[in-house]
């Protein structure tokens, strides 16, 4: 049924883009066609917990318990199913709180949640250091704020919010996120084999822990050049049949690079859904000249010209992307990559960076990438190789 | 719980990169005509569905005939969200037909409807409040046309109400826009800089005994100079605005090498004077062929229908604030070095020279249709 609906919406974007009509409102030939499919049906056991909370929250709205369990539930469902509507619903379940300067520490922790999954970075950090400040056994504010600070490649900083999660989660996790940040900061290999061994030495760990760890020694094989191992953690990591659009965009990737187009197509197949996921399959069908490649490319403009007007700007290293691999706008690419680069510190952001440089013939806006790479000793084969092939440009200009 | 969390927290950070969907947006068109408004709303189903319900059945999904069913709730939810004011007082709404359509995220149902102000409205006061209470990321997206003028906006509930005026706003804007192109044209209009230059050189000197001295005071230089510029203003503005009317029309060719041809003699009559003392009439003869010129960059702009004189008036007083600016910079400058052999061997004879050579480049490369400059 899904299909059908994005093919209804793909018929809707080649209509709007061969200038029919930008819309071209309908009345449907009869009662019984579908129009939408819910994330939920009525009788779907997270429909019921959703309205017992709700319900629970309306009669009492300034509860704060009630109120943040709502917000918690919604905040999974969204890493869930990917949907940044249930963001909303959760602002909304702590609306008596949200403008606060000092919340109560769970409000806190769940608004730098918020806003970390919308990218207000220093929005979210601000709240992470209250809440720790005032009351330093907090679990998941350390957690957030490691999160964070990987993500902006303050690599001394994270290691220490992992090692103050001690005792406050699973030890699994706990030196999974030291091996982490170990493995981004020049220590792959060991942070590598002490992963390994601490997820060997948990079978009793649960399966959101297991795609966890496997989804990051995959990434860390990866960055080694170690294919074959990565390429098998990534099948254990999928093996345990839970939906993530991280995973999926990752392995995407890895498949991409390693020019087995056909798998990728295989791999994301009915996910056309996720714009993350349809650049990915959108480059595996233009490398294998399928047919779908220009549907998917009217799709993914329609999409971007969406997030535009709204404002939006959580796609950029992904339009990046587009520009540079679809539409070989090396310059527009650029622009992008460097706009990005402004807030997003991870590998795949330097390397977007790098790779729109490269194909721009720019080495100096590689610099602020290439000045990371050195600072940070990341060790990864794709990055390492964008490096050596800008000094060539720089070398034979 | 806490343990839990503090994983989910962790894997967030990771995967907060893949959004998979769009957020929550309604698209909002708003078409004001006379006293009435006509509106056109497009809010998702699946944001319907969490405010009001519209899945009958309860089977996840949602057929035409639950929307249908549904269409008087969803009026009835829809527009009390938007205030519509204008025209002096409160424009109210009633929905006039609901269709559905298909965004690049899935269906919307569309709500048509038309709001009548009291009198045609000078300006129209939006405040926007869907879905604000039960998602506080939704936002609204307004795109408001007025006598073919389009403004956006987003509706977000920091900016729940907004203030659009019409009439004015629209068209002093296109006014600022055109004034804006007029400036700009005469900065980066080489040809018009150097005739204009070309002429003003002499003013500050006055012709005796076929040499060139330096004028006794300030004022009879001012007046040479208003002169010039008055006579080269009215005769350009003449002809821009024939030639905008559309009364008369010279091929773009001929103007363009007259332009040069003008800035050719103009420089060579400081050399060899031949119209001593009237130079006002060479900037009036020649300001009627250099007008013809700004026509076209005008008409290369583009006219507004409706505002046509808005815009011919805009863009010449742009270009005469553009002149105005060189005049105020040459004018104290070449008057303090009046006196100067320098001023009167190098800058009037070799300057003339120079600008006679360069216009001659542009005459060859405009007669023949050739680039031989850079510019």
């Amino acid at each position: 049924m899904r299909g059908k609906i994005n093919h209804l919406l793909l018929f809707a974007v080649l209509l709007s883009c061969s200038g029919v009509g930008l819309t071209a409102p309908f009345v449907p030939v009869n009662d019984a066609v579908v129009l939408e499919r819910l994330p939920f049906k009525a009788s779907d056991p997270t429909t019921r917990e959703l309205r017992s909370l709700r319900s629970e929250l309306s009669s009492d709205p300034r509860n704060l318990d009630k109120a943040v369990a709502l917000a918690r539930r919604y905040f999974q469902l969204a890493l869930a199913e990917g949907d940044p509507r249930f963001i909303g619903y959760a602002q909304a379940a702590l609306a008596p709180w949200w403008n606060m300067a000092e919340p109560p520490v769970p409000v806190l922790v769940l608004r730098a949640t918020l806003n970390q999954y919308n990218h207000a970075f220093a929005a979210a950090l601000a709240d992470l250091n209250q809440a720790t400040r005032r009351e330093p056994r907090n679990g998941a504010a350390w957690s957030l704020l490691a999160a964070i600070h990987m993500v902006q490649a303050d690599f001394m900083a994270a290691r220490k919010d992992c090692e103050n999660m001690d005792g406050l989660a699973s030890k699994l996790i706990v030196l999974a996120c030291v091996a982490t940040v170990d493995s981004l900061a020049g220590q792959a290999e060991q942070g590598h084999a002490a992963l390994r061994k601490a997820y060997e030495a948990t079978p009793a760990a649960t399966s959101g822990e297991r795609l966890w760890v496997l989804t990051r020694l995959a990434e860390i094989s990866d960055r080694l050049g170690r294919t074959r191992e990565a390429d098998a953690y990534f099948k254990a990591a999928l093996g345990l049949d839970i939906t993530d659009a991280y995973l999926l965009a990752v392995y995407a990737e890895f498949l991409l690079d390693e020019n087995r187009f056909a798998e990728v197509v295989q791999l994301l197949k009915g996910k056309e859904r996720s714009d993350v996921l349809l650049v990915r399959l959108a480059l595996a069908e233009k490398a294998l000249a399928l047919p779908q490649a220009r549907e998917h490319e009217a799709a993914i403009r329609a999409r971007f010209d969406a997030a535009r007007m709204r404002g939006d700007k959580l796609h950029i290293q992904d339009e990046s992307r587009f520009q540079l691999y679809f539409l070989n706008n090396a310059v527009e690419a650029l622009r992008l990559a460097q706009e990005n680069w402004q807030t997003q510190h991870e590998p795949s952001d330097a390397r977007m960076l790098l790779e729109a440089a490269l194909a721009a013939k720019d080495a100096a806006a590689a610099r602020p990438a290439l000045e990371w790479l050195a600072h940070s000793h990341i060790e990864d084969r794709h990055l390492e190789k964008l490096a050596r092939q800008i000094a060539q440009l720089v070398a034979k200009p | 719980m806490m343990r839990r969390l503090a994983m989910l927290l962790l894997l967030a950070a990771f995967t907060g990169n893949a959004h998979a969907h769009k957020p929550s947006d309604s698209y909002l068109v708003l078409k004001v005509d006379g006293a009435t408004v006509q509106g056109q709303w497009d809010i998702a189903l699946r944001d319907l569905d969490f405010a009001i319900g519209l899945d009958g059945n309860g089977d996840g999904e949602i057929t035409w005939g639950e929307l249908r069913a549904r269409h008087g709730a969803i009026a009835a939810y829809a527009l009390p969200r938007l205030k519509v004011q204008g025209g002096g007082g409160g424009c109210p709404t009633h929905a006039t037909e609901h269709l559905v359509d298909n965004h690049s995220d899935g269906a919307y149902a569309v709500l048509r409807f038309v709001a009548a102000c009291p009198k045609p409205p000078a300006a129209l006061e939006l405040s926007y409040s869907l879905l604000f209470d039960v998602d506080p990321q939704h936002k609204g997206l307004l795109r408001l046309e007025y006598q073919g003028t389009t403004t956006t906006a987003i509706f977000s509930p920091d900016k729940s109400t907004q203030h659009f005026v019409l009439a004015e706003a629209t068209l002093l804007r296109q006014f600022l826009d055109y004034a804006k192109e007029g400036v700009w044209h005469i900065w980066i209009g080489y040809d018009h800089i150097t005739f204009l230059l070309a002429l003003l050189l002499p003013a500050v000197l006055h012709r005796q005994r076929k040499h060139w001295e330096a004028i006794a005071g300030f004022r009879p230089a001012f007046f040479n100079v208003l002169k010039i510029v008055t006579a080269f203003t009215v005769a350009h503005s003449i002809t821009l605005s024939l030639a905008t009317l559309g009364v008369v029309t010279l091929p773009s060719r001929l103007v363009e090498s007259a332009i040069a041809a003008s800035v050719v003699l103009a420089a060579l009559n400081n050399v060899f004077p031949l119209f001593e003392g009237r130079l006002w009439m060479v900037a009036f003869a020649f300001g009627l062929i250099h007008g013809f010129g700004f026509a076209s960059v005008l008409a290369d702009l583009g006219l507004p229908q409706g505002a046509l004189l808005l815009a011919l008036v805009g863009f010449n007083l742009g270009v005469e604030a553009g002149q105005l600016a060189i005049v105020g910079a040459f004018l104290p400058l070449a008057y303090w070095l009046r006196n100067t052999v320098l001023y009167r061997r190098a800058v009037l004879v070799g300057g003339s020279f120079l600008i006679a050579l360069l216009a001659s480049v542009w005459l060859v490369e405009r007669v023949f249709g050739l680039k031989l400059l850079g510019f």
